[in-house]
């Protein structure tokens, strides 16, 4: 295989895991780098905007708490489309794609609840209450458990990644009804006040850190996305070649094995 | 009134599960790279490995 043919021409092209490689080993340190750019000037501006004159300091906790729930859904939503991936395309990335999310969209979540609960306290007056918007959270983070859970208990890749996505899709329900719980019931979280159809209602000096910070936020998860992926197709190579290195004993001889070999499912 | 106590463990609380996440990711590829290095130098590898990395 020469250089030549590792040129990505078509979008298809990069379903290929080892142009996939090359393509994102040369991508992800810049990507590291834009992460830590992003998050030195979000984390600045996050201690040296001024207090809210109702929320006093706590504000500060939503520029943390507001991003990591955006990502949360965007992370779901991408192991929505890995699964359509798998299941309509069969692109061999598709699985790896969605099986790497999972992790990180349960710490985003994660992350979301346990900064909602600290804010919650001192301004509600409570650590948590089920209401539809934090319940409808909490599923999601016990989905995405769920769905490691899956792909751990099930051996075969192949096998776990129909099960999963077909599952993955099924949950997807849950974020139209995360999204709009605060509009369709009467909630303790306040509804949506950046991505409205009347635009943002608060202010610049509030609104400037959380933008900032959820740039950040994304490009820590699409960062830690694609090496967490690198990572996958390494293990999937180390298995499939330990398993040929086992036949090749048996049979008592030795040799390279096929090309082709241990790119998407073993 | 300021509960900057809140604030601090918020901020705290994502700084580590974020600090976890990155950590065990950078692990899991080291560990995994590693195995590939073993594998080759016992001679299995694959037929292409030699020019596409």
């Amino acid at each position: 295989m020469s250089e030549q043919s590792l040129a990505i021409r078509k979008f298809s092209d990069l379903a290929n895991p080892t142009r996939f490689l090359a393509l994102s080993g040369a991508v992800w340190p810049w990507m590291a780098a834009a992460t830590a750019l992003f998050f030195a000037v979000g984390l600045y501006l996050c201690f040296a905007t001024v207090g809210d004159y109702q929320q006093g300091e706590t504000v500060r906790i939503m520029y943390v708490h507001v991003p990591a729930a955006w990502l949360s859904m965007m992370c779901y939503s991408v192991m929505a489309l890995s699964a359509l991936g798998t299941l309509v395309w069969r692109h061999p990335l598709a699985d790896v794609s969605a099986k790497t999310a999972a992790p990180i969209g349960a710490c985003f979540t994660f992350i979301a609840l346990v900064t909602g609960s600290l804010w919650g306290k001192p301004m509600w007056g409570t650590w948590w209450v089920w209401d539809a918007r934090l319940t409808s959270v909490f599923v999601l983070f016990l989905m995405y458990l769920g769905l490691i859970a899956l792909n751990r208990a099930v051996d075969d890749p192949a096998r776990a990644a129909k099960v999963g996505a077909i599952l993955i899709l099924v949950g997807f329900v849950n974020i139209p009804i995360i999204k709009f719980s605060v509009d369709w019931w009467n909630t303790l979280h306040q509804p949506a006040s950046v991505i409205r159809l009347d635009g943002p209602a608060i202010d610049p000096e509030f609104l400037r850190p959380l933008l900032v910070m959820a740039i950040a936020f994304t490009l820590l998860f699409f960062t830690l996305h694609i090496v967490a992926m690198r990572n996958e197709i390494l293990r999937r190579r180390v298995s499939t070649l330990r398993r040929l290195a086992a036949r090749s004993a048996g049979r008592g001889t030795s040799g390279p094995v096929p090309a082709g070999v241990g790119e998407g499912h073993p | 009134m300021t509960h900057l106590a809140y604030v601090a463990a918020a901020y705290a609380a994502a700084f580590l599960t974020v600090a976890g996440l990155v950590l065990w990711v950078w692990l899991d590829g080291r560990a995994r790279r590693r195995e590939l290095a073993i594998l080759e130098a016992a001679g299995i590898r694959r037929r292409s490995a030699g020019e596409a990395k």
